[in-house]
């Protein structure tokens, strides 16, 4: 353990989230599926339902979606004024060629700009939004786009598989005479501790049972939170709202618990119950959730967390902007809504599950 | 799949990159560089709003090669509000809950994969317009 | 420009021909009709074919079949235009003898289809509509006709089960083609309970692809009467064209490349449309036989369906189309349709078209359709009375 005092991530600029966007596909795959086939319903279940991609839907379209809807909430940004496209995740379509640059050219964002994927497993999407916080924030360019999403496999029959779901969340980092909420500061917490991984080549992660929650999941999301509110001087009652990463619902609920979060700041950044754990997306799901219903001058506290393992935390505080550009975009409740339910048989197929040569 | 030639299509089939006539200022789409209405070359770019509604719509039970593993898909035609015509699958959407004139709004999503290991062509598709953000 | 006639036919039955090839079915195709001119030798060669290339890896079908067939060292091409194809290979032997650069020219039609697995087919059929508009997003011809047949029964008010006529009726006339595929007559409740391939076209309205070859001879007509069979010259010969893409047309349910060329043929010969005793038209699909008869002139836009239905289409009817079972009762062999269109409008003409027999038939015309439209070749062919 390293007990030196906790120092903030953030830029001498001012920046904000200038623009946010969701996006959850429609099918939705009931975790007494999995149990059914699985445990001939004596499992139990961890999660009500988790949201499963289409045929046609893959981290790429995800994040294009949501960067729409971002850059629909932003007041009048030009894309090619966007000078990075960073895009989380740990399901990039290519193992070789970027999903950034995809996404750049699908809003325009080309040439122009920096773009590049990131991957730290559950939070490729928050780092990627530190990142552009402080890229913003060093004045390197005007706006950065910062995007969390994956479309993630748990192996057929694992724990992971009742909770593997899909979505993405979008964020246009600019300056703070936009925003729609100010950066306040940020912490991070990182250590090498294997509680979850895929080896390349491998279609499916592993992970090590109990050993992510403890020393992984609990520590991790404990002490950035700790860290970020000591050294800003915050408490928990300073926020209206708290989000973590959610691979389930047990973990979020304990951790917020642990730190002295009531449910009523939690309850509307914790989407797993009904859309899984969307891994690089989930906790930014949860920060759209929040800031489709955050009154301005309310604080926001983000917690992620990646295996293998660290957690970014992230504070907050919502703008007078927010309310006259947050309807300029479906919410990230219109897409929890829009649901097709499936069956294991149709899941097998949507996720290719099925060996067709 | 060509690589170059899914590359060369990226800007139309990403976001809807289309033409507008110089002389009578008809909305092109797909880019054509020659204007259907007055022959005037018309190579000035012009990005379609991707809002339209369904002209007409069938379900595809026998793909052709490459598309085998998407079955049924749905497919249409759908008028842009700029005017052009477009050929499109439909997604988000079971086949029965479609009908001519259903307002539509354009989505990018995969086209197809060349099998396991070439590239991906992602392009446009339409969805049925299922949120009504007050812009 | 010289008179054309056609002085020999020949086709092979439409079929999957498992243990013939491209060359072989092309060559009994026109050996019989050299045989049935009664010529040994030919000046030139013509081929009509769609798909060889995507389906069997062989291109230069000219010289291929020309060295095939014994005629190694004739000018021999290729022409393609899609469905329109063998219509092409015929236009050119017409272009190629009216102008006095073949005094004998040799058209064959020959595709096979049933060397490629059917999804392969599919995707090689989409070949001929617009590639990276139409294909590339999963369209497949069924598709493509099925949104306009949509269209057509939403704008004009029709039920999916007046569109039976057209195949009824291919399949009636097909039970008296030796050459047709299909010799199993057809039922309005088989036709409604038909399964649907792309809603609303269902497998009835959909002529089924199969392997096949048809040859026709042309020489200048002033010399026609020294051959033995009745003469039929050529009276008109046209090519429409639209765009490729259904979405680029002016309005989808206009088959407007097909009444540029049916235009064009009235007016080469002078005749109104209602001087046409029967119509060898294109029906792929059953909208696409719809739609032809009103493009080409028989009838108001949105009238082509009634005609079907009130019966003018039949053997008996104002106007019969696809005599000897059309492309739904013979079957559709890509490129070479166009000429069988041909070898059938010059059975009618010659009076040997058996039970089949349209009474007096003076005036033939044949019309090919390239993809979903953006080829129309139209023949007119007129009986020469010796």
């Amino acid at each position: 353990m390293n007990d030196e005092q906790p120092r903030l991530l953030k830029p001498d600029r001012d920046v904000g989230v200038v623009g946010y966007g969701a996006y959850v596909p429609r099918f939705r795959l009931p975790a007494s599926e999995v149990d059914r086939i699985w445990t001939d319903g004596q499992g139990g279940t961890p999660i009500t339902e988790k949201a499963v991609p289409g045929l046609d839907e893959d981290v790429v379209t995800i994040s294009i979606e949501a960067a729409r809807n971002a850059l629909a909430r932003a007041a009048a940004v030009d894309p090619a004024d966007i000078r990075a496209v960073w895009v989380g995740s740990e399901s990039h379509p290519y193992a070789v060629k970027p999903t950034s640059t995809v996404v750049a050219e699908a809003i325009g964002a080309i040439p122009h700009t920096q773009a590049a994927d990131w991957q730290f497993a559950c939070k490729a999407g928050s780092e990627a939004f530190q990142a552009a916080v402080g890229f913003v924030g060093s004045g390197m360019g005007g706006y950065a786009l910062a995007i969390g999403a994956d479309t993630a496999q748990g192996r057929p029959g694992d724990a992971l598989e009742y909770t593997a779901g899909a979505g993405g969340a979008a964020y246009l980092l600019g300056p703070a005479g936009q925003a729609l909420a100010i950066f306040e500061g940020s912490y991070s917490f990182v250590t090498d501790t294997p509680d979850f991984w895929r080896r390349a080549y491998q279609h499916y992660p592993s992970h090590g049972g109990r050993f992510t929650g403890q020393p992984a999941y609990f520590r991790h999301s404990s002490a950035a939170a700790q860290g970020l509110m000591q050294a800003m001087g915050t408490t928990p009652e300073d926020y209206a709202y708290a989000v973590f990463h959610q691979p389930n619902l047990k973990f979020p609920s304990s951790v917020a618990r642990r730190l002295g979060f009531t449910n009523q700041q939690c309850a509307p950044g914790l989407l797993v119950g009904e859309i899984g754990n969307t891994y690089a997306g989930s906790s930014l799901l949860g920060l759209t959730a929040v800031l489709d219903q955050a009154r301005p001058g309310e604080r926001i506290l983000l917690v992620s967390f990646g295996s293998g393992a660290g957690s970014d935390a992230i504070s907050l505080r919502v703008t007078e902007a927010i309310e006259a550009r947050r309807d300029r975009a479906p919410a990230t409740r219109d897409y929890i809504a829009r649901r097709s339910e499936i069956d294991y048989a149709t899941y097998a197929r949507y996720r290719r599950k099925l060996v067709m040569q | 799949m060509s690589v170059p030639n899914t590359w060369r299509l990226q800007q139309q089939r990403y976001r809807l990159m289309g033409e507008v006539c110089d002389r009578c200022k008809t909305k092109i789409f797909p880019p054509r560089d020659v204007c259907p209405e007055c022959e005037a070359p018309a190579k000035t770019q012009f990005a379609l709003s991707g809002r339209g509604e369904v002209y007409s719509y069938s379900t595809v039970y026998n793909a052709p090669a490459g598309f085998e593993d998407a079955t049924p898909y749905t497919v249409a035609l759908v008028r842009l509000e700029e005017g052009p015509l477009v050929t499109a699958q439909l997604t988000d959407v079971s086949a029965e809950e479609v009908e001519i004139g259903m307002p539509v709004e354009m989505v990018t999503r995969r086209l197809r994969a060349d099998g396991a290991e070439g590239i991906i062509s992602y392009g446009y598709k339409f969805r049925p317009v299922q949120f009504s953000p007050a812009i | 420009m010289r008179d054309v006639a056609i002085i020999g036919i020949g086709q092979t039955q439409v079929d999957e021909h498992w243990e013939l090839g491209l060359c072989q079915l092309a060559l009994q195709a026109l050996q019989a009709a050299m045989a049935d001119a009664g010529v040994e030798w030919v000046d030139a060669l013509y081929v009509g074919n769609m798909l060889s290339g995507e389906l069997t890896g062989q291109e230069h079908l000219g010289a291929l079949i020309a060295d095939f067939a014994g005629l190694r060292g004739i000018e021999a091409l290729r022409l393609e235009a899609a469905g329109a194809s063998g219509a092409a290979a015929l236009r050119m032997g017409y272009l190629a003898v009216g102008g006095g650069w073949a005094d004998i020219a040799l058209v064959v039609g020959v595709e096979k289809m049933t060397d490629a697995a059917p999804p392969d087919a599919e995707a090689a059929l989409m070949a001929g509509a617009d590639a990276d508009h139409e294909a590339a997003h999963g369209l497949s011809f069924a598709a493509l006709n099925a949104l306009l047949m949509r269209r057509y029964m939403h704008q004009f008010g029709y039920q999916a089960q007046d569109f039976g006529g057209f195949p009824i009726n291919a399949h009636a006339n097909a039970m008296n083609n030796p050459c047709a595929m299909f010799h199993i007559p057809l039922k309005l409740e088989s036709y409604a309970r038909a399964r649907m391939i792309a809603p609303p076209v269902n497998l009835m309205d959909s002529a089924a692809i199969g392997d096949g070859a048809a040859a026709a001879v042309l020489v200048p007509t002033e010399w026609a009467q020294r051959f033995s069979q009745p003469v039929v010259r050529i009276a008109a010969s046209a090519v429409g064209t639209d765009s490729v893409a259904l979405h680029d047309r002016r309005d989808p349910l206009l088959l407007e490349g097909v009444a540029l060329s049916a235009r064009r043929a009235y007016e080469q010969v002078g005749i109104a449309p209602d001087e046409i005793d029967f119509f060898e038209l294109y029906d792929s699909f059953s909208i696409t036989a719809a739609m032809s008869l009103e493009a080409a002139g028989f009838c108001q836009l949105g009238m082509g369906a009634r005609m079907a239905l009130d019966g003018e289409i039949t053997l008996q009817g104002r106007l019969p189309i696809s005599t000897m079972g059309g492309l739904k009762g013979r079957g559709n062999p890509g490129g070479a349709t166009g000429v069988y269109q041909i070898v059938e409008a010059v059975q009618q003409l010659r009076g040997q078209a058996g039970p089949n027999q349209v009474p007096d038939a003076r005036w033939g015309m044949t019309q090919s359709i390239g993809g979903s439209g953006g080829t129309a070749i139209t023949h007119i062919l007129e009986r020469v009375n010796s």
